[in-house]
């Protein structure tokens, strides 16, 4: 059986990298593609640890599921959003996006 | 029945229709103006006929209760208020009829009317007012249509300047007025008209609260020495000059201190100053009328002078005179403004040095002007000739040498300058081009109803009987009138028409210098200018340098203060959502940091 540790490792990296390309993309689909990198971590978080500490009725499984229906949801409105701002501003870099400084 | 308080309430509706419906009712606003005040004469008519039947003063209830003691809403009504309604009422319905075709194409033709109709409201309440208060009102009511109508032009900054001018001057006197009032009223205890013949206080405080209610007449007559708005005032309308500034509201001002007269009886002193006061109105402006060269200031001169001649006439005691003097005056008077208002109306200028010859070309206007002229220069049988006649015996009877003097002199100055006016206007050759025309009827009709007042008012006799005055000098007065009026009117025949030099060169050279001082005004402008109104500029100035600088730097400078402080926050402020998200995971990892003690 493989240990716990890889698991949180592996999340662990994978949510770190998310972070870092959220933060530093400049691309805005980039950085939608970090978010989901975001919520797969918590994925497998939530699947190795429901398994290893043997909570009934897999709730953790459960709820991984709810997070990859909601994130699909959510990845929709991003990208509707993305073309919106893509057809206002003619760009997808965020340095070129910034309607709330004057 | 009680209808005297009905009369000044026809032309304030008639106010309240011309302002609101004017523009909608266009050149039918003057005829509501006309009803309103047609319908004022004949309830004076009602008034007068009720009042020789034995109706007198009455009261409309308490209005007030000042300091304990109950002020009356009382109306007055005797031989003074009722003389007062019939002029106003009578020549203002006149006045607007000719205000009809004057203003024909006035752009504000029915504000004209609506103002002229909340002035005759004024003028009628004020002479209907038996207390101090309810007079104040109405006499700062006829202040602010004098104001108004003066700058009705108020696209010409000259007259917008002489409207301010007239309101602020008499406003000087006004608050000696007020001054005089409220003296009266915390020694005797009274507002009241009736209440003045029988007052008991202190007499040097009695004198001069008579003396500060005759400020009061001092400005609202354009008496000596806040007499100069008068001529400016002359920028209004003439029909304005003729109601306003001739017949009505500068004689409220006699008709004060008439009606205050009891007063100035039991104080010699205050109703010395009366006198003394009107003399030199009397004389200085009657002198500066015989050089100005402006039809309209001429005129305004001689209204001056002419209320100085009233005021001097109460100042020698004589009631009657003063009253009687002011009903001839307002007569011919508003018949000689409306002459000019003809005169202007037809050639267009107002300088009388380019008329000449009009006579032939304006037979109604010329033979009404006459009619005028004759009456104030006081010629017999006229309606001056009679009042005059009153004021210079008032004057003999009462031993007042010097003012006897300074009345001839008037007068003689008056038959001068008139003389000069119509010369120079209706008779010789005209001096410049112009298209002389007959006004039209609307406008000739007052000129021939004015002119039989003008010639016949003097018949009646005194509206006011007091103590008969007649003495030994009755007839040597009349005679000495007569031959003053007759040589200032010769002299002015013989230089302007036959062009002679009654006097020797060598002598008319040295008085250039008074013609100079004459033109010049007697340098009253300049002087007040300087001693009273470039001071008060310069405080304004100082003031609003105060409120610029001090008062609104601070309120700036909190606001530049919040905004320097902004400057360095603002900039946390990228507007860069990437910046955003660092931050909220810094926080996050501080947060997990903190919370785990790690």
């Amino acid at each position: 059986m493989i240990p716990l540790g890889y698991f949180t490792f592996l999340s662990a990296f994978l949510f770190c990298t998310g972070v870092y390309g959220a933060l530093t993309r400049r691309n805005v689909i980039g950085i939608l593609i970090s978010i989901e990198l975001i919520l797969n971590a918590v994925n497998i978080n939530l699947v190795a640890f429901n398994k290893y500490l043997g909570t009934p009725d897999s709730l953790g499984q459960v709820f991984a599921l709810f997070v990859i229906a909601i994130a699909a949801a959510a990845s929709v409105v991003g990208l509707v959003l993305i073309i919106s701002i893509y057809r206002n501003a003619k760009t997808l870099f965020t340095d070129g996006i910034h309607l709330m400084k004057e | 029945m009680h209808i005297a308080h009905l009369i000044p309430l026809f032309p304030f509706l008639a106010f309240l229709i011309n302002i609101f419906a004017g523009r909608r009712l266009k050149k039918a606003s003057a005829w509501v103006a006309i009803a309103a005040s047609t319908l004022s004469f004949l309830f004076s008519l009602k008034v007068f006929q009720d009042f020789k039947a034995g109706a007198g003063s009455y009261d409309l209830g308490t209005w007030l209760v000042l300091a304990g003691k109950p002020l009356s809403f009382g109306i007055i009504v005797d031989p003074l208020t009722i003389m007062m309604l019939f002029i106003v009422s009578f020549i203002g319905t006149f006045i607007l009829i000719y205000s009809m075709g004057y203003m024909h194409d006035d752009p504000r033709f029915s504000r004209y009317f609506a103002y002229m109709s909340l002035f005759m409201s004024s003028m009628l309440g004020l002479v209907l007012a038996d207390n101090f208060v309810l007079l104040l009102i109405f006499w700062e009511g006829v202040g602010l249509c004098s104001y108004l109508l003066i700058a009705f032009w108020h696209e010409r900054p000259s007259a917008q300047a002489a409207g301010l001018k007239a309101f602020v001057t008499t406003r000087i006197g006004d608050t000696g007025f007020l001054i005089g009032m409220l003296l009266l009223f915390f020694t005797c205890g009274t507002f009241h008209f009736s209440d003045l013949r029988s007052l008991t206080g202190p007499e040097p405080v009695l004198t001069i609260a008579a003396i500060l209610i005759f400020m009061g007449a001092v400005g609202k007559s354009a008496q000596f020495p806040l007499h100069v708005w008068l001529p400016d005032a002359m920028e209004g309308p003439t029909s304005v000059s003729a109601l306003i500034h001739a017949a009505t509201m500068v004689a409220a001002g006699v008709y004060l201190v008439a009606r205050c007269f009891p007063l100035f009886v039991a104080h010699p002193i205050a109703l010395q100053t009366v006198g003394v006061i009107g003399g030199i109105s009397a004389l200085l402006a009657a002198s500066m009328a015989v050089v100005n060269n402006d039809i309209k200031r001429v005129l305004a001169y001689s209204t001056i002078s002419q209320l100085g001649l009233m005021m001097l006439g109460l100042g020698v005691g004589g009631l009657s005179a003063g009253t009687f003097h002011l009903m001839t005056h307002a007569f011919f008077k508003a018949l000689l403004f409306l002459c000019a208002g003809s005169v202007i109306h037809s050639v267009g200028i107002q300088d009388i040095q380019k008329m000449g010859g009009l006579f032939s070309k304006m037979k109604i206007t010329g033979t009404a002007f006459c009619i005028g002229t004759l009456a104030l220069a006081g010629v017999y049988p006229f309606a001056g000739f009679w009042s005059k006649d009153e004021i210079l015996l008032a004057a003999y009877s009462q031993h007042h040498p010097f003012l006897l003097v300074v009345a001839f002199l008037t007068s003689l100055l008056t038959a001068f300058y008139m003389g000069r006016l119509i010369l120079l206007v209706l008779f010789g050759s005209p001096r410049s081009e112009m298209h002389a025309h007959e006004s039209p009827l609307s406008m000739t009709v007052p000129l021939m109803v004015l002119s039989a007042f003008a010639f016949g008012a003097g018949f009646w006799g005194a509206p006011i009987k007091t103590a008969a005055v007649e003495g030994q000098g009755a007839h040597l007065i009349m005679g000495i009138s007569t031959l003053v009026s007759l040589s200032g009117l010769g002299a002015a025949y013989l230089i302007y028409i036959r062009r002679l030099n009654l006097l020797p060169i060598s002598v008319l050279s040295s008085l250039e210098g008074l013609k100079q001082l004459l033109v010049r005004k007697y340098y009253f402008d300049e002087i007040y200018d300087y001693l009273f109104v470039q001071p008060c500029l310069r405080l304004a100035r100082a003031a609003f340098d105060v409120d610029f600088n001090i008062v609104d730097g601070l309120v700036n400078f909190v606001g530049f203060a919040t905004q320097w402080c902004s400057g360095f926050v603002r900039r946390s402020q990228t507007g860069f959502i990437q910046n955003y998200l660092l931050i909220q995971v810094f926080g996050l990892v501080v947060l997990i940091v903190w919370l785990l003690k790690i």
